[in-house]
């Protein structure tokens, strides 16, 4: 199997702090992989660093084939990475200026060169995908949450990766607009989409993942099938934290 | 001792189509300076946000130095101290307009480094992530969100300098006050030809207001 996401000895630090260590982690083609842990344990960051959006201090990060170089080096396979890695964030990022379909149509057409007809039908294909056709032509402001989401979803597509990352991406839901976000997401995964999901959603976690990673202060303490880690957590840290999100 | 003062209408009605003559100057002055201004303004800007200190210190030094001098000093400078370095005479005009242009240049600058910092990073890490270059994510995401931003201060900024260009009647131009200052030594009407001049200036000022008022309106509309 090919794996897209290659981390080895990975460390990184914000100034003093060391948000994470040695991290070794690799995710196979096709895979899901979903990120847990508590908040400020590096989870989000880790993804970050995945696509460039967080330097590492130390350490190897390939992704697709292009290795990224410790504090930013290496331009060209940062370039390389962002085109075939789609990242979805919590707070949706939505262009606010363009309407819906040009924020789709935004990527493909100035890193691609795609011919605006093309691009226009892939949008409209996206939407249809993701449930709102009809809101094509809408700004985002005027779209709820779980709507922005989908767009965000759908932007990301469109520049057709091979990889997404979500980082948190249903935590500025209100509660019933979560589903319709995870309900995509679900689809991406049956679809063969390899994904990285940092999330809160244990529900989704099980049902979606093939590998949940535990992260405690910056180090994968545990990781394994969902239904492993879930029901039987050997790492004392991760029955601590199950236990306080599982229990209700 | 009680005034025997009385507001000559047909004086203040008489001076107008002298002291219009002025206009054409107040008008190019300020705006040509304020197109130069505002270029200066996106250059300077963007420099004083930029990391590297041989862009940003140069940036900062301009801004502060013309921000933190009065625009008579600068205008009287460039009109009679800078001959003096080029060794030939400046014409009033383009020293005018060369005030008005470093001066709201440096203003300006604040703005487009305001407007630019106001946008959320995640606007620049969502282009990033797309794919786009640097470059690419300023110019199609973060400059026209933030250009909206810095419409009501650049606004503001060409009625403050429309009205800096009355302190150019110091250098000679023939703009509206020089006007008013011509035509009074004549008729000794000063607080007619004044008045007219004031009137003249809000004239100015409310039109641009309005027009002001509707661009935001409509830029306001898409988001």
């Amino acid at each position: 199997m090919t794996q897209i996401v290659k981390m080895k000895g990975m460390n990184k630090y914000f100034g003093k702090l060391h948000v994470l260590r040695d991290i070794d982690l690799t995710v196979e083609q096709g895979e899901v992989v979903v990120v847990i842990g508590a908040s400020g344990s590096g989870k989000s960051t880790l993804i970050r660093c995945a696509n460039g959006l967080e330097e590492f201090e130390s350490g190897r990060v390939e992704v697709h084939g292009h290795a990224l170089s410790p504090k930013g080096g290496n331009q060209q396979a940062l370039t390389a990475i962002r085109k075939e890695v789609g990242m979805v964030f919590q707070q949706f990022n939505l262009f606010p200026h363009l309407t819906v379909k040009q924020n789709i149509m935004l990527a493909p057409k100035k890193v691609k060169n795609t011919p605006k007809t093309v691009a226009n039908a892939t949008a409209e294909r996206l939407l249809d995908r993701v449930g709102i056709g009809s809101q094509a032509d809408k700004y985002p402001s005027h779209l709820s949450g779980g709507q922005q989401q989908r767009v965000a979803i759908a932007r990301a597509l469109a520049m057709e990766p091979g990889l997404m990352l979500f980082d948190e991406p249903t935590s500025a839901l209100d509660p019933e607009m979560i589903g319709e976000v995870l309900d995509v997401m679900r689809e991406l995964a049956k679809e063969g989409m390899t994904m990285m999901v940092v999330t809160h959603e244990m529900g989704f976690a099980r049902e979606v993942a093939d590998r949940v990673i535990y992260i405690h202060e910056g180090q994968i303490v545990e990781q394994g099938k969902p239904d492993d880690v879930f029901d039987n957590p050997r790492n004392e840290r991760t029955q601590a934290f199950l236990s306080r999100v599982l229990v209700r | 001792m009680e005034s025997q003062f009385q507001f000559d209408w047909q004086a203040a009605i008489n001076s107008i189509p002298f002291l219009i003559k002025g206009i054409p100057y107040t008008l190019l002055i300020s705006f040509g300076g304020l197109v130069i201004g505002f270029v200066l303004g996106i250059i300077f800007g963007l420099l004083s946000i930029n990391k590297k200190w041989f862009f940003k210190w140069p940036a900062t030094a301009y801004i502060e130095v013309f921000r933190g001098t009065p625009i008579l000093v600068q205008v009287l400078f460039i009109f009679y101290g800078l001959p003096d370095l080029i060794g030939g005479p400046i014409d009033p005009l383009t020293a005018g307009i060369a005030a008005i242009a470093l001066n709201s240049g440096a203003y300006i600058s604040e703005v487009v480094r305001g407007g630019v910092q106001s946008i959320d990073r995640g606007q620049t890490e969502a282009g990033l992530s797309l794919g786009l270059s640097r470059t690419q994510t300023f110019w199609s995401v973060v400059w026209p969100q933030a250009f909206r931003r810095m419409i009501p201060p650049l606004g503001n900024q060409a009625i403050v300098s429309i009205k800096d260009t009355s302190l150019f009647s110091v250098i000679g131009v023939g703009e509206l006050v020089r006007q008013g200052q011509v035509y009074i030594a004549n008729t000794f009407t000063a607080f007619e030809v004044y008045f007219v001049v004031a009137v003249l200036y809000l004239a100015i000022t409310l039109s641009l207001s309005l027009v002001l008022r509707l661009i935001e309106r409509r830029g306001l509309a898409s988001v």
